[in-house]
């Protein structure tokens, strides 16, 4: 049987569907878990998709980390088990201290709609896992707020451990360290603000996302093993 | 929202005393009120004259152009709604449906542009999905004055934004549009939408009420002042200097609350808990209740005081047509309301009963037929109540169908003969093509990198190309390998020298765009951007511009399935030069690859697909183009003519090879694959092939030397019927070309780093790229 990922539903979250369709392409079997839910009931990976989670209010995931599932996601990630966040999802990782530093407005206060290519810096996490390091991806970045910003300490314990998964070629968006997705100290919990899962098909410009997809089935079906 | 200058905030509208008569500062005239007296056979109250105020108006009532619009053809073999409804509906195969609308939001966006544009977005999404589709894409097409000057970089700016931040986060992708800019916006800009949604075809609903005791019920936001008199007092008039005041007739808009509501109305649709719902967008409360009680022959009883408020104090009037964002107005059966309530609450969505359905009228209803029919006592009344207190009693169908239709004069302008043989093909002499070139380049991606494009993985020809190009998928819909391509497409240079002629090249451009990514054109919707329909000559060209687009709708076989109507365009006393927009819908067959990009490819033949010249070897008109309007302020003279029949062929043949490379069919027999023959395609449009070259060299990142061209008049004439391709293969192209009876020449080479036309143009590509990416960036944020 395949890994199971659960895919994470706020109120006004938006990419859940693509997210699903993502990863059922790369190999899972994928479901909606609704933003209420206590407990995640046999995940074996468990990932916050892209969209506006609350409508963004007060600022983008300060309010979805109060949804009562993410507990459920911080006893998840703290056993050990994959959790992953694309965009909004990396800004609710954040903002739940899951995850170190912040995402800002974009340099130049505008919303940012592109392609972008991002490099593989740190294959010790459970999406860059069996990439070759240096590996670079064309993932689109779709944020307003997607510039990485940390103190100096936090930057140099990113580096130092080599948390640092993704750096862009050419920075979009301000992000300190050309930073586009950095992992914790453990490596199963990651965020991301460029989109993998609208990388999943050539139809639609590029499968550079699926390798990375396929990382994070993998680590899921290790824990489903184990 | 009261202007930050007016130092106190603006009151809401009061509806006394008043400094003219009520039904004038409602926006009605002596007639209407006198036939609104002969409808009830009394004096209406101040809600009820509201109510007219509000559902007679232009925008509402369409009084002005309905006798007009009834010359469109409208009906077709794929049509399951035409226009009429919230939205047009074709049938796309596979058991899915296609709904599609498009609308304008021009002056709440000149006045408050955020919040004007992204409510234009909110309303045209509840459109669409009133129909039971999810709304999948959006377009926008935008008009501005030159943005040299602040405000219309504000204007620009604040509509960008505004699109930018409800689009992207009510979750619909951005898919295209277009970006004009001519003085004649400057006091009056134009922002216009279109939404395509796709639905089960047996989830299609309609908004009517029907079966006497079922609930009204209320879902969505709660009702506040604003927004009041949107439809009247702002859509419905020009703009004269001091508008600022008319800034609480904006409406604010809430995309999370719109995210929520589409999601609950969606589910409440699959899980068919409702027998009717429409949306509730201009004139509020007083155009829903009115127009699903005169749709479905019924009845309505609505009580004001169960309508949540946003703020204390508001009057019965206020309540009805407050256009507050972001509600639905449902018929359910008594027995589902607690379902309903279940489900609303699940996607924290309020949802209210404020109404019952009274009488079905069945069998007992007169027929529509104008005037005069329209108070028959058999019809469904609409009555308000304040609690237990009726304040309102007035015919349904009087609101939704009774505004009177006027046929108001229309007059030829007096110089049109004179302006027409002011041409500038003959006397306007060739300068420098090169720098000429440059001034017309425009990279619109500083406006489409703001929106999301591409959510749902359906994009995969997305803004900046000739047209959009969609998986026909998204939650809930059958799987399907079809794709539906959308273009949106306008020239009101065109259309300012001959409305008719004019806008059937539009049609004509359309069908080409949409050719360019395979697509067979299928549907028409159109957003007639007109000036104050008092004036005769505003009339004129928007009779005119009927006619041209039945006439063109005809040739090509394609059916107008909605529009829209936007008049008072004006500002100071000026209009705007005559705007339709269309919307133009096609379909793929089959969607396995991506079709050729806007690009030449290194090595590549360039060739030139249809006629070079005019049918009877016409000069090469300049009249109407972009090189005659930027370069040389020249805005009169003649259009290049439109043929059909030549036109069909060269749309047809690369349409079908596209077709055939998205599709990943075998191709000929003999001869090369689909998928290789082309590696690049693009129509030959505004600013002529001067323009469709250096868009194709500069999108492939690479030079190109074409020679033969005649000089500059055919290096930018906007002849129609023409289309570019690169291929690696060209006598197998023109040999193909041949056979479908299209001209087809190679006229070029890609490679280099210069671009060149023999005798007219040589630039390096750097320069060319530079004018290209910098042309939007320099003009909107000038250092």
């Amino acid at each position: 049987m395949s890994a199971r990922v659960g895919v994470v539903v706020f109120p006004g979250t938006n990419c859940e569907h693509d997210t699903v369709s993502a990863f059922e392409r790369a190999g899972a079997t994928a479901t909606l878990v609704w933003h209420t839910e206590e407990r995640l009931g046999g995940l074996d990976a468990v990932v916050l998709p892209g969209g506006f989670a609350h409508g963004d209010y007060l600022r983008p995931g300060a309010i979805a980390r109060f949804s009562p599932v993410m507990d459920a996601v911080a006893r998840f990630a703290a056993a050990g088990g994959p959790v992953l966040g694309i965009c909004n999802g990396f800004q609710v990782l954040t903002e739940s201290g899951l995850l170190p530093g912040a995402l800002v407005k974009n340099r130049g206060l505008r919303f940012l709609c592109a392609p972008s290519r991002v490099r593989v810096t740190s294959v010790s996490s459970v999406l860059t896992c069996g990439l070759a390091p240096g590996t670079e991806l064309g993932i689109p970045v779709n944020h307003f707020s997607g510039s990485y910003f940390c103190d100096d300490r936090t930057l140099a314990e990113l580096r130092d451990a080599n948390r640092v998964v993704l750096r862009y070629v050419e920075n979009p968006n301000g992000s300190i360290d050309d930073i586009a997705g950095i992992t914790n100290a453990e490596g199963n919990v990651v965020g991301l603000m460029p989109h993998p899962e609208r990388a999943s098909d050539v139809l639609l410009g590029s499968a550079d996302g699926l390798p990375l997809l396929r990382a994070l089935v993998a680590a899921a079906a290790d824990v489903h093993a184990a | 929202m009261s202007s930050p200058d007016a130092g106190e905030p603006q009151p809401a509208p009061q509806l006394e005393p008043q400094p003219l008569p009520l039904h004038r500062a409602l926006g009605l005239t002596d007639e209407e009120l006198g036939r609104i007296v002969e409808i009830l056979a009394r004096e209406p109250n101040q809600l009820e004259l509201a109510l007219y105020g509000v559902m007679w108006s232009e925008h509402c009532s369409y009084k002005s152009s309905r006798r007009h619009l009834r010359r469109l053809p409208t009906t077709g073999d794929r049509v399951l709604v035409g226009p009429g409804e919230n939205a047009g509906v074709i049938d796309a195969g596979d058991g899915i449906a296609v709904a599609i609308r498009i609308e304008s939001h021009n002056h709440p966006s000149a006045i408050e542009p955020h919040q004007g544009a992204a409510t234009g977005v909110g309303g045209i999404l509840r459109d669409v999905f009133t129909m039971g589709a999810r709304p999948l894409a959006v377009m926008d097409p935008l008009f501005f004055g030159p943005p040299d000057d602040a405000r219309q970089r504000w204007l620009v700016e604040g509509v960008v934004a505004g699109i930018s931040s409800y689009g992207n986060s009510v979750g619909v992708p951005t898919v295209g549009g277009e970006l004009t800019f001519d003085p004649c916006y400057a006091g009056n800009p134009l922002v216009n939408v279109l939404c395509l949604g796709a639905l089960p075809v047996d989830r299609l609903v309609l908004a009517r009420a029907t079966g006497a005791g079922n609930l009204a019920v209320l879902l969505g936001a709660t009702t506040g002042r604003d927004g009041i008199g949107g439809v009247s007092v702002l859509a419905s008039a020009g703009f004269s200097g001091g508008d600022d005041a008319k800034r609480p007739n904006v409406q604010v808009g809430d995309p999370f609350e719109e995210k929520r509501l589409i999601e609950a109305c969606l589910a409440l649709l699959d899980a068919g808990l409702v027998v009717g719902i429409q949306d509730l967008g201009g004139a509020g409360l007083a155009c829903g209740t009115s127009e699903l009680a005169a749709r479905g022959g019924v009845g309505l009883d609505v009580d004001v005081l169960a309508v949540p408020r946003r703020e204390p104090g508001m009057a019965p009037w206020e309540v009805m047509t407050s256009e507050s964002q972001e509600r639905m107005l449902a018929i359910v059966v008594p027995e589902a309301w607690p379902a309903v309530d279940a489900l609303c609450r699940r996607w924290d969505v309020r949802a209210s009963v404020i109404g019952t359905v009274t009488d079905d009228g069945s069998g007992v209803l007169p027929e529509a037929t104008g005037h005069g029919d329209v108070g028959g006592s058999s019809s469904g009344r609409l009555r308000i109540f304040d609690g237990d207190a009726v304040v309102g009693d007035v015919p349904a169908r009087s609101l939704a169908d009774g505004a009177p239709v006027y046929d108001r004069p229309l007059r030829e302008p007096a110089d049109l003969a004179s302006k027409r043989a002011d041409d500038p093909t003959a006397s306007e002499e060739r300068g420098d093509c090169g720098v000429e070139l440059r001034t017309m380049l425009l990279d619109p991606s500083w406006v489409y990198r703001q929106y999301d494009h591409q959510l749902f993985l359906n994009t995969v020809a997305g803004p900046g190309g000739d047209a959009a190009l969609l998986r026909l998928a998204g939650p809930g819909l059958p799987p399907s390998d079809r794709g539906v391509a959308v273009t949106t497409d306008s020239a009101p240079r065109w259309c300012a020298i001959d409305p008719r002629a004019g806008v059937a090249l539009v049609l004509a451009e359309a069908v080409a765009n949409l050719a360019c990514v395979g697509a067979s054109p299928v549907a028409v919707v159109n957003c007639l951007n007109f000036g104050n329909p008092e004036h005769p000559e505003v009339m004129w060209q928007l009779s005119e511009t009927v006619d041209g687009l039945a006439a063109a709708c005809r040739a090509f076989g394609i059916p107008v399935i909605g529009g829209n109507v936007s008049l008072y365009n004006e500002s100071t006393g000026s209009d705007i030069l005559p705007t339709p927009v269309l919307g133009v819908l096609g379909l793929v067959e089959r969607l396995r690859h991506r079709p050729p990009p806007v690009a030449v490819a290194e090595g590549a033949s360039v060739v030139l697909l249809g006629c070079r010249r005019g049918p009877g070897d016409l000069p090469r008109p300049l009249g109407g183009s972009r090189w005659a309007v930027e370069c040389r302020g020249r805005r009169h003279g003649e259009l290049p003519p439109l043929d059909y029949g030549a036109h069909e062929r060269v749309t047809g043949f690369v349409g079908s090879l596209v077709a055939e490379a998205v599709g990943g069919g075998a191709g000929a027999a003999d001869g090369v694959a689909g998928q290789d023959l082309l590696d690049g395609v693009h129509d030959v449009s505004g600013g002529g092939l001067a323009v469709a070259l250096a868009e194709m060299a500069v999108t492939g990142d690479i030079g190109v030397r074409v020679e033969g061209i005649d000089g500059h008049q055919e290096l930018f004439t906007e002849l129609p019927s023409r289309l570019l391709a690169t291929t690696r293969y060209p006598d197998e192209l023109c040999a193909r070309a041949k056979e479908a009876g299209v001209p087809a020449e190679v006229i070029g080479v890609g490679g280099g780093d210069r671009f060149v036309v023999e005798e007219l143009v040589d630039l390096p590509m750097h320069q060319l790229a530079r004018s290209w990416v910098r042309s939007l960036a320099d003009r909107l944020e000038p250092v």
